[in-house]
């Protein structure tokens, strides 16, 4: 166990120390988010939705009211009716009726909700009448997991694989094959290290902007530090598998970003998946990002516990299984001459 | 004196290159054992196998009569041709770090003292000179007090001055008993430091021996340097030579008879110098070329 930490406490020192590389880790995803609250801050949606519980879209057609003739307007079908509610909470529609039972719901914190609300009481006097207050999700709410994850993924992904690359490169992964340290001992604390790194990053952001941005947090902060431990984990893992052979920081260095664009891209960092092809789909669901994202903002938007994002948990688990006893086996110390 | 190690029908084979071509040797408890060689001789190759670090192609090394265990490296001290530390730790903090690794370790002080790290403790690793990084990587050598120490070309590089220090630190290292294998292309340092020597070319061992016996062995008497501009002189009479780069060198066993020819020959003694052949000479008559080429 001395051995462990002995690098766990070296490779800790040798991060904080390395100031440039330190500020950038906050710099970073601060900038990103707050880019991002600024360049998105207010809805251009153009048309107003309205969602429809029990009543498939078809059906809609055959009630004749001239409510359902209104122009701009979007009609959408719901049969979840705490999942439609949800929506009328964060104001993703704008007011959602149910026909068949004759009742409403509507965002009293919302304009274009009560816009709605007007003229379907004109046209549907008697409806009951139901009242949510949640806020607005804003483009920043949804798109700071995903910035946070990305840089999660960087961190991850070139804070260990590029390092240890470099370290065989250079000779010191050769200097400590010379001792008793074992891989397993060396490649453990090279984990928990950039785990306690990125977490620690991860949460600072995290924290300092919700305090001034005050995201859209419905869910367990605890669920989300296990969806971002299980992430964070998956992604060292897969750094160490592309880093257990090579002594070329090029060739790293490209395999890392072969990895990490297609990520940032398909994962779901910067816009949703909702509509994309059933192919791009199930491509992004081979990338461990995917999971972390879905899961995190189901906790956070939707408000789920752990149960719902089981899959996504398990499929994080067993990347990480597969990819740290893949890279253990294929570990090697030195860049020894074939 | 007991075997410590024990090298026996060594090779190393890679796709088109043999570096290290069957060799064998043993290496005693207490002395300072030389690889000796030009670049890319298998100098390298060799102890890097000795050292664990690189498996053979064939053959098999003991160490105290036994193969290389993985508790090996509890017992032995390594310092490598190239090496880095991990960056941002001070040299205390590297040295530290290194001593959790093992079972005994020397204490910091001890090691500080033993290799003149005084003035640089606190210094970030990145931050030293080329011969106080060599003096902290013997450190680290040193520092589970192994039974042997490994030296890879440990003074390539350094300035005359950071030699001598080093060798001195050897030295000291060699008087507490403790086996010493020692890879260099420096003559001198293998004249003053080594007990015995292999010298190596090619991938085999071409010479072995204690210094002062090769030298014996191989050189009659003194040599006699010349400016090389005197050379077709000295092809008409028929005389035994050397060329080493400008100079002319013939072997004399009888100091006062060589002059007596040459001056015979009006053979100008301008810029003549009398020594005694070290391990370079002995090289270059082994192998027809120089030892840095």
């Amino acid at each position: 166990m001395n051995k462990f930490f002995a690098i766990l406490n070296a490779r800790n020192k040798e991060f904080l120390r390395d100031r440039a590389a330190l500020a950038w880790n906050f710099v970073f995803p601060v900038l990103l988010i707050f880019g991002f609250s600024f360049m998105f801050n207010d809805d251009a949606r153009s048309l107003h939705k309205v969602g429809v519980l029990h009543t498939s879209l078809t059906n809609i057609e055959s009630i004749d009211n001239p409510f359902l003739q209104l122009k701009h307007f979007q009609f959408v079908s719901y049969n979840d009716e705490s999942e439609a509610v949800l929506k009328v909470d964060q104001h993703k529609i704008d007011l959602l009726v149910d026909f068949n039972n004759k009742r409403y719901w509507v965002n009293e914190t919302s304009a274009r909700g009560y816009i709605v609300e007007t003229l379907l009481t004109n046209y549907f006097p008697n409806f009951d009448r139901s009242q949510t207050s949640g806020r607005a999700i804003r483009y920043v709410d949804w798109v700071m997991p995903g910035i946070l994850g990305m840089n999660m993924m960087f961190s991850c992904l070139f804070g260990v694989g590029y390092v240890i690359v470099r370290y065989r490169k250079n000779g010191v992964l050769k200097r400590f094959q010379a001792t008793p340290l074992t891989a397993f001992e060396f490649l453990s604390a090279q984990i928990v290290s950039r785990l306690i790194i990125v977490m620690l990053v991860t949460s600072i952001v995290f924290f300092g902007s919700h305090l001034l941005l005050d995201f859209y947090i419905l869910g367990s902060l605890f669920n989300l530090l296990i969806v971002g431990m299980l992430g964070a984990s998956s992604m060292i893992a897969m750094s160490l598998l592309i880093a257990s052979k090579s002594a070329s920081e090029e060739f790293a260095g490209g395999l890392l970003n072969f990895l990490s664009w297609p990520m940032m891209l398909l994962s779901g960092v910067w816009f949703s998946l909702e509509g994309a092809p059933e192919v791009v789909k199930s491509i992004a669901q081979i990338f461990p990002l995917t999971h972390m994202l879905d899961a995190a903002r189901a906790i956070m938007t939707d408000g789920v516990g752990l149960a719902a994002v089981s899959g996504h948990l398990i499929v994080l688990a067993i990347m990480t299984i597969v990819f740290l006893a893949a890279s253990s086996w294929m570990f090697s110390w030195g860049n020894n001459r074939t | 004196m007991a075997d410590i190690l024990q090298i026996k029908n060594l090779s190393k084979r890679y796709a088109k290159t043999v570096a290290v071509d069957d060799i064998s040797f043993n290496v005693k408890q207490g002395q300072c054992f030389g690889l000796l060689g030009p670049n890319g001789a298998g100098k390298t190759t060799t102890i890097e196998m000795m050292e664990g670090i690189l498996p053979p192609s064939s053959g098999e090394i003991l160490f105290e009569g036994k193969p290389i265990d993985k508790n090996y490296y509890q017992r032995v001290g390594i310092q490598f041709q190239h090496t880095a530390i991990q960056d941002f730790l001070t040299v205390k903090e590297t040295l530290s770090m290194f001593a959790n690794f093992y079972k005994q370790s020397l204490s910091s002080a001890q090691l500080i003292e033993m290799c003149a790290l005084q003035e640089i403790v606190d210094r970030d690793t990145r931050k030293l000179s080329g011969g106080q990084r060599q003096r902290l990587l013997l450190a680290l050598a040193m520092l589970n007090d192994p039974k042997i120490i490994f030296l890879d070309e440990p003074t390539t590089g350094l300035d005359p001055q950071s030699r001598r220090n080093f060798w001195q630190l050897i030295d000291n290292i060699k008087r507490q008993n403790k086996t010493v294998l020692l890879t260099t292309h420096y003559m001198d340092e293998a004249e003053s430091l080594c007990d015995e020597i292999v010298i190596m070319d090619t991938g085999k061992i071409i010479q072995r021996g204690t210094p002062n016996t090769l030298l014996k062995d191989h050189f009659d008497g003194v040599l006699v340097t010349l400016p090389i501009s005197i050379e077709p002189k000295l092809k008409s009479m028929q005389l035994d030579y050397l060329r080493n780069n400008q100079v002319v060198e013939i072997m004399s066993a009888n100091v006062d008879q060589t002059i007596r020819t040459l001056l015979e020959n009006e053979v100008p003694l301008e810029g003549m110098q009398v020594r005694s052949p070290n391990l370079e000479d002995l090289f270059i008559k082994l192998t027809g070329h120089q030892l840095r080429g």
